[in-house]
């Protein structure tokens, strides 16, 4: 399950959560879009176009959705991805080719599309239904949600309950803005919301769903808005990847010669440590994002390099203390003491 | 004998003392129930067949009742009534209004009272992990009583030992979960804390475990003894040494 903080303004968690579904496309997984904001019919119309092409390849890193690597294992894994899994262009592995890239600026084809099949949950649409399961005091909406996903892995043999399916295929379920107040929750907009476990009960049993069946997960939410902090650790321990996105617009973190190159930090909270003692964790904890005008990449933040003979002593301050944010860990491992990091 | 264990861990992850306790208890041929709330079977499974330990013969052999929390709540809300019939599931609280953990309690206390014919050692109960029943709708003082449950039954009639596994945070603003956290540990006899290193993240050290053993409660006028170790875990072990003498240093 992959939980992903969406930015401020949505936009860059978007283009995550697409990729997610693009690849799916592409590795001909069958998709399950669930939405309350925008029509999944949309969504899925704007996915990228896969990029075909060699040359594309060698020039840039790895695409790395994280989530791939999972889903090409039977066990099912919930990953909270914060943020999108970065492309580490810093140190190209070439010996690995890992999913596709995609050309941000290109719709995918509907031929591309025809192949896959589909499911989509869009909450306004389904508000008429009513809930078969017990809904034991959650939210009705993501009790609805919870309803239509086991659904359609039970019907569509996910879960291995149907013997006679010959292939197995993979689930990746998406769904968008979780938490967020189109979805009934009141966690976005009031400091003491009225049901506060509805959300991590839904975490709770989506995860168990996944652990059943071939699928793989990701949910994005606009964690900026939660007031109660609280339900942000209780939903960490709740997942198996947290990644967060923070975009630098309208944030004093743009003028920044720091970040210059960059539209924003990708902060990895969480990886998986799953069928074993240890995880998997990579050599660099600072990575950036950047939004060019056909790719989208993620890559080790790395300071530009200090030319000038006039950088005033505010700005050099100001760098100190972007430098001291950058090692902050990832929480699987360890994270150290706010005051100490150097 | 008699013992109650907290394991807690401090922005770090430390369910590889889960695993090891699970191992530990089963090779030392005791009754263990486990109560395994975040994870599947196969997960518990695979690591612990690198501890050196099978948990399907243990389930099948009897000595291990697993309770995988995952696939009760599935069944409790997905499940089609016919099938309710029997015991009512030990998770049933997620459902209900009443925030009572009875029916784990019950659970806990039919797996590990011993049968005529068990020839185990003392009984255990592991739990991973508690502060998820707080995530699931049970109010801080049904966890408390339900440990307190289990401690009776467990530690003072039948003689075996709890082990219960915690998240806490230094500075977490969920107070439900740090006031569990707070009574759990001044009730513990043992507590073993694990938390990530105060410089932040090491490849080599992967944090630091300070095991305290609560000699106060026994009522000698001594203070707890409080050990520090660092660790790393490996594939299929976890190394323990003194402070800045990790193997990477020397």
């Amino acid at each position: 399950l992959v939980f992903t903080e969406e930015d401020k303004y949505g936009l860059y968690s978007n283009l995550l959560f697409k990729y997610f579904l693009a690849e799916g496309v592409v590795c001909g997984h069958d998709l399950f879009v669930a939405s309350a904001k925008e029509h999944p019919d949309h969504i899925l119309k704007e996915l990228p176009a896969p990029l075909l092409d060699d040359t594309y390849r060698n020039e840039l890193g790895e695409e790395a959705t994280a989530v791939k690597s999972e889903d090409f294992q039977d066990s099912m894994k919930i990953a909270w991805r914060y943020q999108n899994l970065p492309k580490i262009e810093a140190s190209p592995t070439t010996s690995t080719k890992f999913g596709h890239y995609y050309d941000v600026s290109k719709t995918m084809s509907p031929e591309l599309f025809q192949s896959v099949k589909w499911h989509s949950f869009y909450l306004h649409e389904e508000l008429s239904l009513q809930p078969k399961m017990k809904t034991c005091n959650m939210n009705s909406a993501y009790a609805r949600l919870l309803q239509s996903i086991q659904r359609i892995i039970y019907q569509e043999g996910f879960d291995g309950s149907d013997p006679q399916k010959k292939q197995k295929n993979i689930l990746r379920i998406g769904i968008q803005s979780l938490g967020s107040m189109l979805w009934g929750d009141d966690i976005c907009s009031s400091d003491t919301p009225e049901d506060i476990n509805s959300l991590t009960k839904f975490l709770y049993v989506l995860r168990g769903l996944l652990r059943k069946s071939l699928s793989a997960c990701i949910i994005t939410v606009p964690a900026h808005l939660i007031q109660n902090k609280a339900i942000m650790e209780r939903v960490t321990n709740l997942s198996d990847t947290v990644v967060g996105l923070e975009s630098f617009i309208g944030s004093e973190r743009e003028t920044n010669p720091l970040y210059k190159d960059y539209h924003g930090l990708v902060h990895v909270h969480q990886i998986p440590r799953l069928n074993s003692l240890i995880c998997d964790v990579s050599d660099t904890k600072d990575l950036a994002f950047r939004l060019k005008r056909k790719l989208f990449t993620i890559e080790r933040l790395h300071l530009p390099p200090d030319l000038s003979d006039t950088v005033s002593r505010a700005s050099k301050q100001d760098l100190a203390e972007s430098a001291k944010l950058l090692s902050s860990g990832c929480g699987a491992m360890a994270i150290g003491k706010k005051h100490l990091d150097f | 004998q008699g013992k109650f264990t907290l394991l807690r861990d401090t922005r770090t992850d430390g369910s590889f003392l889960v695993h090891h306790f699970l191992s530990f208890y089963l090779r030392a041929g005791c009754k263990v129930c486990f109560v395994a709330l975040v994870q599947s079977f196969s997960h518990y499974n695979i690591v612990a067949q690198k501890l050196g330990v099978n948990l399907t013969a243990a389930k099948e052999r009897g000595q291990l009742v697993f309770l995988e929390g995952l696939k009760s709540c599935l069944d409790l809300l997905f499940g089609e009534e016919e099938e309710q019939s029997g015991q009512p599931s030990p998770l049933q609280f997620i459902s209900e209004s009443a925030s009572n953990l009875k029916a784990l309690f019950d659970f806990v206390r039919t797996s590990l009272t011993p049968a005529g014919s068990d020839s185990w050692k003392g009984p255990v109960l592991l739990v991973d992990d508690l502060s998820v029943l707080l995530s699931l709708g049970a109010t801080p003082v049904a966890v408390l009583d339900f440990i307190h449950y289990c401690r009776v039954a467990v530690c003072s009639q039948l003689k075996g030992n709890i082990v219960v596994l915690v998240h806490s945070n230094e500075d977490s603003e969920d107070e439900e979960n740090e006031l569990v956290v707070n009574s759990l540990c001044h009730h513990s006899d043992l507590i073993l804390w694990v938390e990530g290193l105060a410089t932040g993240f090491c490849k080599d050290v992967h944090g630091q475990i300070k095991i305290i053993r609560r000699v106060s409660l026994e009522l000698t006028a001594e203070q707890d003894h409080v050990q520090i170790y660092q660790y790393k875990i490996q594939d299929k072990n976890v190394t323990f040494f003194a402070r800045g003498l990790s193997a990477a240093v020397l």
